[in-house]
């Protein structure tokens, strides 16, 4: 196993603000702390080359997993090994093994075009001359970088972006790649660019990959696996499949209605939630198919905008979590 | 009236928050006053001659300096340079407000707040706890109660004068093509020709004329010198009116390059 | 160690780069810097103009003093900006991100945006030194002195920026204290240190040993004193001064790694 995590423990402390004008006097003189234990044992292991999700809602505990194994959090108590090293004891060495790509926030320099950061960067890992020049011509075809490389990268769109943070990611071949909301904002266009670039990473180079991301797309085009965190807790560790049995049969159809939307129902639904003009119906898509569920809404009311979504993934966490 | 209540309650809350740089703040202040006041009684101990100002005179100055420190054109509005830069100030010419105005009040409502919140602690240690410590190192009191009244007459000048230089450097951002230089020449000519560097009164004799003409000496000096007394009532009368002059002229300069820079973006779409 | 500085000279023309790229602001800002700067020395000139003697000393002797100080703290100014702005890089999450990679925190802070304007305060120092130069008698005992002298005030001045940002790892907000010790203490060293109260000596003496790295090296240059022992080692202490902040500083990151702030 490349990557072991067991009973992995980690608790913070967070010192509590009152609200008011009173409240922001009274902590100039004293300030209360609580315990959050931001992960409550966690364990699984990841096999060299496997492409993992790991999803929760927010504040479960997924960011805090990722800083462990990278290697930048000490935990509180438990035991991380990646790739025969303990992270956060061995920070250089272990560094030099591993890519980490946050999709918020860029590591390229801002006002210098991406060849630059690349260049910069090849020093900072002490890459081989030789090997960066191949390496960088490879990672300029796969995402396709030829036509931003002169570019300052305060002028690149974010999908463009995203392709250069990739590709600084990787300048020093790592063997594990942490993807953080890789495709958080991007168009469709580039997400797909995206999840095929991550997806040839794989297969082809054997680069382990951890997808952490609130896209359930994004998992569906690449995960085998997926770990579902919740309360710091593992709830769900299984295959695609498994999980896809308790998300994906169920879609919610949001309808807004011209007048009162208080009679809008279906046999076949579930009324989730009931606004104003506005009805969120849950359905079975195998019970009634969407188009057949949106024909009967449209023909008893009338119908001035609709959609259907996947339910959000708190909501299947929670299902999950239920169980 | 209620809203501009509401704004410096804001602004003290908010700054109460960062409890640790306003005591900073304050403590840096004290450290560089107390520096200066030594360097001063350095240069006083070795005095031939009577100077212009008496050394009490001159240390009182050198804590009004620090008390009224932010009254100094330090910088632009950072959220009105943000507009220019981005040229979303023209969407102002579509709201029925006087712009030039509202960029001037913007500078009072800055100005003000933070003043008032770095003033009294200096007061207090100026005028009360200093002089406990060190006899003859504080700010004396004003010399009478006309004086005192006076002095808060300036006070109000300076703050119209500061604000309406803040509300010129705005309008100045619309022809740099990036802020930097500007507000910081302003910010230094300010601070040595109002006397933050040394006390106006000091400087030669002939430099005087040109030093007392500029707008930046009524900022600082000419309201600190009405405080300590070097400064009659007269006289004082007459920075009055030297802080009204200058604030009309700056306002009609800036009324006047706002209109042109924003003819300018127009023309050229932003 | 060949290769940090290496890597640290590529991290130089990196941040060369990126602000020539704006080549008028560039100059305007230097130029800039140059005047706020240089009116304290107009200021010093206006009050000799005046009264003649600052408590035994003389113009150019002050200028001597003047011209270390300043010298030395446009060096820290220019190269520590990732220790000043530490701050805001540790809330960006920009820290991790240097921890991500396989080089000291330390030597990556000091790369980051160095700051080229501060040449100004630089040229300004330089330029009162070489007038306060001319009317002493130099031997290159004393030359190497004052190398010594803006070297070791150089360090402390860093040291000081290094602790500045050691406190950002336990107070959100980044001290504004440390302004007194960094700007109030280049101000207080632009003047001979003779002429403050003895609290305040003593404190710049064996707290931040600013007195022992710019003022004795000076007496010793303007030949107040006979070159001695204090004077050679003076300069040494700001030396170690630095290398404790570092090691502050190490202990500010181990936390950091414990609590994730």
């Amino acid at each position: 196993m490349q990557i072991v995590v067991e009973d992995l423990a980690k608790t913070f402390r967070v010192a509590e603000r009152t609200a008011g004008l009173a409240g922001a006097v009274r902590g100039l003189v004293r300030r209360k702390h609580r315990e959050v234990a931001a992960l409550a044992g966690v364990s699984f292991s990841l096999a060299a080359g496997e492409l993992v999700g790991y999803i929760g809602p927010n504040g479960a505990g997924k960011s805090t997993t990722i800083k462990v194994l990278a290697g930048i959090l000490v935990p509180s108590s438990g035991r991380v090994e990646v790739a025969g090293r303990v992270p956060w004891k061995q920070r250089i060495e272990h560094v030099r093994r591993i890519g980490v790509v946050f999709g918020q926030r860029t590591q390229l320099w801002w006002d210098l075009p991406v060849v630059e950061s690349l260049d910069m960067l090849r020093h900072i890992y002490k890459v081989p001359a030789d090997r960066f020049r191949t390496q960088r011509e490879e990672l300029i075809e796969l995402l396709d970088l030829a036509g931003i490389l002169a570019t300052p990268v305060r002028q690149l769109s974010l999908g463009q972006r995203m392709r250069a943070d990739l590709a600084a990611s990787l300048v020093h071949a790592p063997e594990i790649l942490f993807l953080d909301e890789p495709t958080i904002g991007l168009d469709a266009v580039s997400k797909l660019a995206v999840r095929a670039f991550v997806k040839r990473l794989n297969r082809e180079r054997g680069v382990t990959v951890i997808l952490t991301t609130h896209d359930m797309d994004d998992i569906e085009a690449l995960c085998d696996r997926v770990i579902v965190i919740d309360g710091g807790k593992i709830v769900s560790d299984g295959t695609l499949g498994a999980l896809r049995n308790t998300v994906t049969r169920e879609r919610w159809l949001t309808v807004d209605v011209a007048g009162d939307a208080s009679e809008v129902g279906d046999a076949d639904a579930t009324v989730i939630r009931r606004e104003g003009e506005r009805v969120c119906l849950a359905f079975d898509p195998e019970v009634v198919s969407p188009a057949e569920l949106i024909r009967r809404v449209t023909s008893r009311h009338a119908v001035r905008d609709l959609f259907v979504e996947n339910p959000p993934i708190e909501t299947v966490i929670a299902r999950i979590y239920q169980r | 009236m209620m809203g501009y209540a509401a704004i410096i309650a804001a602004r003290f809350k908010a700054l109460l928050q960062y409890r640790a740089a306003a005591l900073g703040g304050l403590f840096t202040q004290i450290f560089f006053g107390l520096v200066r006041v030594m360097i001063l009684r350095a240069f006083y101990a070795a005095a031939t001659t009577a100077a212009p100002m008496s050394l009490p005179s001159v240390t009182g100055y050198v804590w009004l300096g620090q008390a009224m420190l932010l009254l100094i054109p330090w910088r632009e509005d950072t959220d009105v340079a943000e507009q220019i830069r981005t040229g979303t100030v023209v969407y102002e010419l579509t709201k029925p407000i006087d712009l030039w105005g509202v960029w001037f009040a913007r500078s009072l409502a800055w100005r003000t707040a933070p003043v008032f919140l770095r003033m009294i602690p200096m007061f207090v240690f100026a005028m009360l706890i200093l002089p406990a410590v060190a006899p003859g190192w504080g700010l004396a009191p004003p010399p009478s109660a006309a004086a005192f009244a006076l002095w808060i007459g300036c006070f109000a000048g300076a703050v119209m004068v500061s604000a309406a230089l803040t509300a010129l450097i705005n309008v100045s951002m619309m022809w740099t093509l990036t802020g930097e230089g500007v507000p910081m020449l302003l910010a230094a000519f300010a601070t040595m020709f109002g006397g933050l560097v040394i006390p106006l009164p000091l400087f030669p004799d002939w430099l005087k004329p040109a030093l007392y003409a500029l707008p930046f000496a009524g900022i600082l000096d000419f309201p600190s010198r009405v405080f300590t007394g070097n400064l009659s009532i007269a006289e004082g009368g007459l920075v009055l009116a030297h802080q009204l002059a200058w604030t009309l002229a700056l306002a009609a300069a800036g009324r006047y390059f706002l209109a042109r820079g924003l003819r300018r973006l127009v023309v050229q779409g932003g | 160690m060949k290769d940090a500085l290496a890597l640290y000279r590529r991290y130089v023309a990196l941040s060369l780069r990126a602000q020539l790229v704006y080549r008028a602001t560039f100059v305007m800002k230097t130029l800039g810097h140059l005047f706020v700067t240089g009116i304290e020395f107009f200021g010093i000139w206006a009050l000799f103009a005046r009264f003649g003697t600052l408590g035994g000393w003389s113009l150019r002797e002050v200028a001597l003093i003047y011209g270390i100080a300043d010298i030395a703290f446009a060096i820290t100014d220019g190269t520590g900006r990732g220790f000043d702005k530490f701050g805001s890089i540790l809330k960006a999450g920009d820290f991790d991100r240097m921890l991500l990679r396989p080089r000291s925190p330390e030597l990556q802070l000091l790369g980051y945006e160095l700051q080229l304007m501060r040449i100004g305060r630089l040229a300004q120092g330089l330029a009162v030194l070489v007038w306060a130069g001319v009317a002493i008698a130099w031997t290159p005992a004393t030359v190497l002195l004052l190398l010594a002298a803006i070297i070791g005030t150089a360090c402390t001045f860093f040291g000081l920026v290094v602790l500045q940002a050691t406190t950002a790892f336990w107070t959100i907000e980044t001290l504004e204290v440390w302004n007194a010790f960094t700007y109030g203490g280049n101000y207080a060293a632009e003047y001979p240190m003779a002429i403050y109260r003895r609290w305040f000596q003593r404190f710049f003496t064996a707290v931040i040993p600013l007195a022992l790295t710019s003022y004795y090296p000076a007496r010793a240059i303007l030949g107040r004193d006979t070159l001695g022992a204090i004077h050679v080692l003076g300069p040494l202490a700001g030396v170690a001064f630095l290398v404790i902040s570092l090691a502050v500083f190490r202990i500010g990151v181990r936390h950091h790694a414990s609590t994730g702030t």
